[in-house]
Parts: C-alpha cells; structure tokens; sequence
C-alpha cells in the first residue's frame, strides 16, 4: 500500500506530462481543421519524405562519426588509472556545463565567412571557405554537442572489462589491435548500442543546429514541426503527425539497438 | 626430474614501482620441464616475477633470457609462454569450447587441428561435454580447468600459474594440487607457479624459491626447504616452528633456554648468538624426570592426525610447541628430549629484518583471513 501511495506524485506526472499530451498529438494528428476523422495529415506527411530522409540520413553521419571518435576515446580514458579517468570523464562532460545554444552560436562565429577560422587562413593567404550553412556544419554541431552521449555508456561499459581479460588475450597470442577486435569489441557492444541511441535519437530530431549553422537553408524535420506548430506555415494537425512519424523513427531505431544491449546496461541509464 | 636444461634466466632483475623496490636484483634460473614455486608473503614480488616472465612487467633494470635470447622489451603475444590467471580472466562472452579454442584460432591453427586439440584439452581437464557451456554457469573449479585447458592448449614451454587455487575450497584445492602436479608430468613442460600458501609449494613443487621483500631468501627442494631452513623467516614460513635465541658455545654446542645441548652445526664463531629453531613434530616425549626438558600441558588441540600441545615448565620463559600422535591432558607433566639433529641453528637477522618480517607475516594473515572468508 505505502509504495503505491509513494508512486502517486510520479503517476500524475506522468500523466500530465507524458499520456495527456501523447493524447492530444494523436487526436489532433488524426483529425482536420474541423475535428472530423481523417488520415489525410499522414498522407500530406509523405510530402516531407526528402526533409525526413535527409534528417536521418545526417543523423546517422552524425551518430557513426561520434562512434569513431568516442570508442577510441573511451577506451583509452578506461585503461587509465581512477584519477585519471575522473579527469578525464570530467573533461568530457565539461562542454555540457555550458548553454546548449550557447555552444551552439560560438560555432556560428567560429565558421562563419568571415568568422575566425577563415580570418586565420587569410593570415596565410587561403580562403575564405564556405563552413557555415552547409550540412557539414551542421552534422559538425551535432557531433559537437551529442559527443559525450557516445563517450559516456561506452566508458562505462569498457570501465568494467578487466584488465586481466586484456592481458589474457595478449598472453593467447592477440597483438593489441586483435585484442581491441577480438575481446574488447564483442563486450562493449551493449555500450555501442546504448550511445549509437543516445546521439542518434536527439540528432535526428534537433532543429536548433541546423537552423543555427545550416542557416535554414535545407530543413530538417525538427525545422519542419516547428514551423507548423509555430512558424508561417501553422498547422498543428499536420505537425502532429509529422512529430508521430518521428516517434516512429525513433521507436524503431532504439527496437534496433535494444537487442544489443544488456539488460544491467539499461538499469544504468535510468540513472 | 634432474635436469639441467635452463629455460629462464633472470639476472639482476629490478623492479621499482613510484621509487618503491618490489624485485631487488633478483637472480633465478629455471630448468626445462621443472615444476618451479614462488613462495613467500603477499607484497615478496612473486606475482611479479611471475609477471616479468609472462611479458605484463617490464624490469627497470636487468635481463630476462628465455631458451637463451634475451627478451626483454617482447611483448607478451610473442612470447611461447602462457598464463593461468589468479582470477582465471575467462572471456565472458565466449563458452567453453571457444574458450579454449581462442588461443589456437588467433594464431591460425587449421580447423581441424584445432577441434583436435580443443578436444584433447577436455578431456585432459575432465571437461569433456561442456563445450557449450557458458562459463558463468561453471562453478570456481570447472572454470579453473578451463582456464588451464586453455592456456595448454597452446602448447606452451612454460605456464605461468598465479595463485590459481587461491579461490577454491580446502578439498577442491587438494584435488586440484594432484592433477596440476599430474598435468605437468604428463605434458612435460616447465611449471612456474605462484602461492604463500606452503603447504601447496611443498606438495607440487621440485624446487620451491621462498622470496620475502623482493629477495630470494632460499632456493631448494621441498625436503631441503622443510628440513634445512635458512634462516628463521623460512623456517617460520615453512611449517610450525619453535624459534628461539641462542648462543654457539664451541662448535657443536648451542646454549639456549638455559641448557647446553649437542647439535650438528659448526663454524660459527664462539659465542655468536643465533636462532634456533625446533620443529614441533622432533620433540620426543618421555616420563618428565627424564627429558631434557621438562613441563605442564598448558593446551592440546586435536589437528586431524596429531595433537598440538603447548608445554611450559614453571619458572621457565619459554612455551614450546609440541605435536604428538598420542594423548597427554591438560595440566599434565611430561618430559621432551631433543636429538643433536633436531636441533637447527640459523644465523641470526638483524632486528631491523625481523620487525619487517614480522610486519609481513601479519600482513599476509591479515589477507589471507579476508580471502578465505
């Protein structure tokens, strides 16, 4: 008794903030202007397939590069010693301290055409470059801001391979490189699967980034619901099913990653 | 076993970590096919020289040959030498089968060699049918026959084994110190095998090497070991022992607990004071009016096959420890007669060495208390 009673307060959130809402995106993505009935916004919907093709295709660029750059990362931070890695995970997290947008605009004067890094090329005589408002700026700020999302499960799960599996594949005959392949990899896939969910699910949706460093010059789908929601093109009812078509997304690719991952795994994000 | 092929040398081997001394020129050669022991407390720097051999820790100064070649600085997958792990570092996401197999496949071994050999291995352990079994289903001695199996399969020159029994239990560990001892007779290939626990070096050993602070104190036989000590650390490591002071009277006289008694040591200088030490299992006992020793049963705790008394004369300082098969009550006279070569004498340390002897005997019952619980 005393623990349902305990629960309740997180209940009505829950309720108030999570399935009320999830109602009013479904009843409204489900009807027209005049409350009727109808699947027409989903229809219109396919009309945005390219805004919504290139969201996740720029999400996945992101995702695979924050991979290739968090593993490496991750496990070196995970051999070191315990001071070490408190610093360093320290590190990691520091950026996140700092406004989101805040972050966001210091890339704008960082890439702009006339921003510092061109300024210090035209010191040796190169450029101006076009970096801002082209996708690669924008996957560059999803990188950017996802990063520690990748480094942090895979540290975690890495942190918690032994160093004497390690040199037990070295003393088996793996050179580093086989031992990182042949031990290393296989036991942090959870970890993979848990970060490639954590950058993939808020790159796809984010419409901060590419309206900042993409300068709207091409639309994502967050872009593309918020101007329906708030923008010139207000209509709630299609930016409601444009939003469940991007749970939908969402959903699916974290099924996917879900069969990865440990079942311990999953009680630490909740964390 | 005689054999006096060298496979390993160590010579002068240093090992510093953060400007403390763990090895201090450290010198051991280990034959062919020999079954070597490090013995000594937790912190002596055998699990590090263990270490040094597998390639895991590099020696600050000193050279490490193997079948004649120096390699120092060769890292530890080229090196013929495998490793049996203390906590057997057994690949949680590989079973059984691919366990053993893991070795054999990273260095290309044909397929059908290795389902051979991988086989083989199974049954060397007594393993044959869990191949499919993951190996958090084993218990601690099935996954330590694993761990084994899959450092053998390789057919290593030398296994390393460090402190491999350390988490089974007192049966287990018998069973287990036969058929390593087994295996390695078998397969004839050099053991070097790490404990503090005596009992097990005595046992599976053809040559224990007793180590205490980063030094070897004494290399020999099991018999050697046990009968001839070297001085008091090894005698008190090795076994029970009465230790006490004395003083070399004349060659063949040693003065201790008030008497002049007849011994087989020479060579000391005339009163030089010494250890001697007295294992409890040498006292003979008799009627008390005619030992040379004499006194009450203060204790007597039944060991399995022997009692262990403790007897103290009135006005007497020291306790002796006394093992006997027979019974004598508590509070009982007896008498306690040595013969000229029960008696060991052992040049003394100076007391700094046994004050950090002692400290390391604490510390290392202090461990091993934890480990067992």
């Amino acid at each position: 008794m005393k623990a349902k009673f305990a629960a309740a307060p997180y209940l009505l959130w829950a309720a108030f903030f999570i399935v009320i809402p999830f109602g009013l995106v479904a009843y409204y993505a489900l009807t027209d202007l005049h409350g009727g009935f109808t699947l027409s916004n989903f229809a219109q919907s396919l009309r945005f397939a390219p805004v919504i093709g290139s969201s996740i295709w720029l999400a996945i660029i992101a995702t695979a590069v924050c991979l290739l750059i968090a593993y490496p990362l991750a496990y070196l931070i995970s051999r070191k010693s315990t001071g070490g890695q408190r610093t360093l995970v320290l590190l990691v997290m520091l950026p996140m301290w700092m406004s989101f947008l805040l972050r966001t605009y210091a890339w704008m004067t960082l890439l702009e055409n006339n921003g510092v890094i061109n300024r210090l090329f035209g010191l040796i005589g190169l450029g101006p470059f076009e970096m801002i408002n082209t996708q690669g700026a924008v996957v560059l700020g999803m990188v950017y801001n996802y990063l520690p999302f990748m480094i942090l499960p895979l540290y975690s799960v890495m942190t918690k391979i032994d160093q004497s599996l390690i040199e037990a594949a070295s003393d088996l005959g793996c050179s580093p490189g086989q031992t990182l392949r042949q031990v290393v990899l296989p036991l942090s896939v959870p970890g993979i699967a848990t970060g490639i969910t954590m950058v993939f699910v808020p790159a796809v949706s984010t419409f901060v980034i590419s309206v900042m460093l993409g300068g709207g010059s091409f639309m994502l789908i967050g872009d593309l619901i918020e101007m329906e929601f708030l923008g010139n093109a207000y209509n709630p009812h299609l930016g409601a099913a444009l939003s469940i078509v991007l749970m939908v997304i969402i959903l699916i690719c974290m099924a996917l990653t879900d069969m990865f991952s440990d079942p311990e795994e999953k009680e630490g994000l909740l964390l | 076993m005689e054999n006096k092929n060298t496979l390993i040398s160590l010579r002068n081997v240093t090992v510093a970590y953060d400007g403390e001394v763990v090895l201090n020129r450290l010198n051991l050669d280990i034959a062919d096919k020999e079954f070597v022991t490090l013995l000594g407390p937790s912190g002596c720097g055998k699990t590090t020289t263990l270490r040094i051999i597998g390639g895991f820790v590099e020696p600050a100064e000193g050279d490490v040959f193997f079948d004649g070649a120096k390699i120092n600085g060769l890292p530890p997958h080229k090196r013929h030498i495998n490793t049996v792990f203390q906590r057997y570092a057994l690949f949680p996401h590989l079973n059984v089968y691919e366990n053993i197999e893991f070795g054999l496949k990273v260095s290309k071994v044909a397929p059908d060699e290795r389902r051979r050999r991988v086989k083989e291995m199974l049954s060397l352990v007594g393993l044959s049918g869990f191949e499919l079994r993951r190996v958090d289903q084993l218990s601690g001695g099935q996954q330590q026959r694993v761990a084994i199996a899959r450092a053998l399969v390789n057919h290593p020159r030398v296994l390393l084994l460090d402190e491999p029994l350390g988490a089974l239990d007192l049966k287990l560990r018998k069973e287990m110190q036969i058929e390593l001892k087994r295996i390695q007779q078998r397969l004839a290939i050099t053991f070097l095998y790490v404990t503090h626990d005596q009992e097990e070096a005595l046992t599976m050993s053809d040559r224990v090497v007793v180590m205490r602070n980063g030094q070897i104190q004494q290399i020999g036989t099991p018999i050697d070991i046990y009968n001839e000590p070297i001085n008091a650390f090894v005698a008190d490591f090795i076994g029970e022992s009465n230790i006490v002071d004395g003083i070399m009277r004349a060659d063949y006289l040693i003065e201790f607990a008030g008497r002049r008694l007849p011994c087989l040591d020479a060579g000391f200088a005339k009163d030089e004071s010494v250890d001697v030490v007295i294992r409890p299992e040498d006292w003979e006992i008799c009627a008390p009016e005619n030992g040379q020793f004499h006194g009450t049963v203060l204790s007597s705790v039944f060991k399995g096959v022997h009692f262990e008394l403790m007897v103290k004369a009135p006005g007497e300082e020291e306790e002796w420890m006394v093992h006997t098969i027979e019974t004598h009550p508590v509070g009982s006279e007896i008498g306690l007669i040595l013969t000229p070569d029960d008696i060991h004498i052992m040049k003394k340390m100076s007391p700094q060495e046994e004050a950090e002897l002692l400290g390391a005997l604490e510390a290392d019952s202090l461990l091993t208390d934890t480990e067992e619980e």
